[in-house]
């Protein structure tokens, strides 16, 4: 009886380990089916009807549409901006380079609701409304700390070697970024737009100061919160995780088979 | 693509004055060279000596801070990397891990615009022996696959000279043995020069039509692997080429052809064309190999030094390594052939070593004896 537990300690861990980290998303995504009325607490039956119509409940697909827009401009700016940074900090030695190493942290260490509160502060002093361009503008700033990390790594183990030999096989510094240093930290690229989707797309405290009369998804779960939160927000939830799990194993899939090729 | 003259000099490399510093110290010092265009040519040296940057400002990786590096007449010092014929394998082969084999054969010619890269590539890699491994990724290939694929990317742009920067390193003895084989009748078969880094002494000597022995950023000597065994201008040539004997004596007299050195009594006969000093006090040197050693009182000829005394004896089946400690205290290493029915000397028995005069050669006296040993 103890050996055989001993034996499965491992596996007894990983049962559990996973359990607690899926079963909030098990039961977002039960309740995603939950025949609810105007208040999805309590299960009233099973129905396809929020997946049939995930936009059934008001102004959700609105706000859902502002997320995604704002996700995407602000992944696609912090991702090209923070590319460059990194580049220019792994590669280059300039002045004030280690100094900018240590800047590029500081909004990830900041409080979030500190964040938020200083940007409504500035934007109202710059007389600046609140808006669509004040949550991407404070969605960059945040995203761009995240790609710029994420991209760093990334260069730092790549071989400089491999440049040189670029160089010495007549390409020039443009062939040889496009053939070889772009492809070889492309991964990292993509990790980092990943992240930085995710991390715009979920954002709650600085985009709700800063955000005005505009609606974002999670905006629109927080207040309808205190109302009820419709069933259709589960489905809309369930669907994202699909999607993320989707993309990251076709990610690992995609790396597997140009590995595996022979 | 861009085209300009030094992408297509031909001729020697020669290097003159190149210096290179970084900060204050300075890894390659004063360097003048010439590489005869088609020779197999090896740079010898121990670690830090200054061959990779030699290679690097070659290749154009590293910008000299002083002298001037050209191939036949034209000037290529200043030039980038991709303007020059040159091409490099480095030490880790640095082949590019998201391409194919294929793709990075291919890699310089498409750069430069050739037309049939496919033609070219598939001969290269016939030349290599690898022509079944077109469409594997490098990190699916073994080390000493990898090193001939390094070969064939950078011999398939046919470039006026290749630079090979320790290729072998990585590669256990046996397969380091073929591939050095393999490596000279490429460079014979494509007639490239070739400018083979390392600092495996004997992998200089079998495959380099001439050798630099590089120590501290300058060159202590150039010439035939035979010249430098049999007639090193140094001590540190003598010790880093193979193993010397050096033992001090004084030049005495003339003998015809030959130079009599006097040591500690024994008269002993230096040709007078390997005696690389000109002070009266030198270093006599003597290959253990070249040494003949017998029972004391035994007939020998040559030269002759009487009086050894049997210090260690060591059988590694071709040989026999005997250690010998001389009256005046130095002990000579002999290497002895194990070709004949001669009966092994013991430790302990007084013996007489000579070699013929031809063997012998003779640095300057003030030369540290344990230089590059
Ligand atoms: N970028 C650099 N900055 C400072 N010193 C350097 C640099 N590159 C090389 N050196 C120094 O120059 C000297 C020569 O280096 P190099 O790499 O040419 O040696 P090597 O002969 O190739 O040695 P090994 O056989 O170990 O490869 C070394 O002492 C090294 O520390
Ligand atoms: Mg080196």
């Amino acid at each position: 009886m103890s050996r055989w537990f001993s034996r499965n300690l491992i596996r007894i861990y990983m049962v559990l380990g996973f359990t607690y980290l899926f079963i909030p998303v098990a039961y977002t995504f039960a309740f995603s089916f939950n025949d609810a009325g105007r208040s999805n607490l309590v299960w009233k039956g099973f129905t396809l009807k929020n997946w049939q119509n995930p936009c059934g409940a008001p102004d959700i697909c609105t706000a859902l549409g502002n997320s995604l827009k704002i996700g995407i401009i602000s992944t696609a700016i912090a991702t090209i901006l923070g590319t460059l940074i990194a580049f220019a900090i792994g590669r280059y030695n300039f002045k004030g380079r280690s100094s900018t190493n240590l800047l590029i942290f500081l909004p990830m260490a900041t409080p979030e609701i500190v964040l938020g509160a200083s940007l409504l502060t500035m934007f109202l002093n710059l007389g600046i409304n609140p808006g669509l361009t004040t949550i991407i503008i404070a969605h960059v700033m945040f995203c761009i700390s995240f790609v710029v990390v994420t991209v760093k790594a990334r260069i730092a183990s790549l071989d400089p070697r491999l440049e040189q030999a670029a160089m010495d096989l007549y390409a020039n510094e443009f062939e040889t970024f496009r053939r070889v240093t772009l492809p070889l930290v492309a991964p990292g690229i993509a990790g980092a737009a990943l992240l930085a989707f995710s991390l715009s797309f979920d954002d709650f405290i600085i985009t709700n100061f800063n955000s005005g009369t505009v609606a974002t998804f999670p905006k629109f779960v927080y207040t309808a919160a205190t109302r009820g939160i419709p069933a259709q927000a589960n489905v809309i939830g369930s669907a994202m995780f699909f999607i993320a799990l989707f993309v990251v194993i076709a990610g690992q899939l995609f790396n597997r088979k140009r590995r595996v090729k022979i | 693509m861009a085209k300009d003259a030094s992408t297509s000099a031909q001729g020697d490399l020669v290097l003159s004055n190149l210096t290179k510093s970084f900060g204050d110290f300075v890894a390659v010092d004063d360097l003048n060279l010439t590489i005869p265009q088609g020779k197999f040519f090896a740079l010898l040296g121990p670690s830090g000596c200054g061959k990779t940057t030699t290679l690097r400002m070659i290749a154009g990786l590293e910008e000299p801070t002083n002298g001037k590096i050209s191939i036949g007449n034209t000037d290529i010092t200043y030039a980038k990397p991709y303007n020059r014929p040159v091409n490099t394998v480095f030490q880790n082969y640095a082949l590019f891990p998201h391409l194919t084999i294929f793709e990075n054969i291919a890699f310089g010619l498409r750069r430069r615009g050739i037309k049939d890269v496919d033609a070219q590539v598939k001969k290269v890699l016939e030349l290599v022996e690898l022509p079944h491994l077109a469409d594997r990724k490098p990190n699916q290939l073994s080390g000493g696959q990898q090193q001939r694929i390094a070969v064939a990317r950078a011999i398939v742009n046919r470039p006026a000279l290749l630079l090979l920067d320790e290729p072998l390193g990585a590669l256990d003895l046996k397969l380091r043995r073929q591939m050095q084989i393999e490596l000279k009748w490429i460079q014979t078969e494509i007639g490239i020069t070739f400018v083979h880094v390392t600092h495996d002494q004997e992998e200089a000597m079998t495959m380099a039509d001439t050798i630099a022995v590089m120590n501290k950023g300058k060159i202590e000597q150039m010439g035939t692997p035979e010249e430098l065994y049999d007639s090193p201008k140094s001590a540190y040539v003598a010790n880093f080429l193979g193993q010397s004997n050096l033992i001090a004596g004084e030049v005495e007299g003339n003998d015809g052809e030959n130079s009599i050195v006097n040591i500690k009594g024994n008269k002993v006969s230096v040709p007078k064309n390997r005696i690389n000093s000109a002070n009266k006090s030198v270093l006599v040197g003597v290959r253990p190999e070249k040494f003949r050693i017998v029972a004391s009182g035994k007939n020998t000829s040559g030269n002759i030094l009487n009086g050894g005394k049997v210090s260690d004896v060591s059988y590694t089946g071709v040989s026999t390594q005997y250690q010998v400690e001389m009256p005046w205290g130095q002990e000579l290493m002999v290497f002895e052939q194990n070709d004949d029915n001669e009966p092994m000397l013991r430790k302990g028995e007084l013996v007489t070593l000579s070699w013929e005069p031809v063997f012998t050669f003779a640095l300057d006296g003030s030369e540290n004896v344990r230089a590059g040993a």
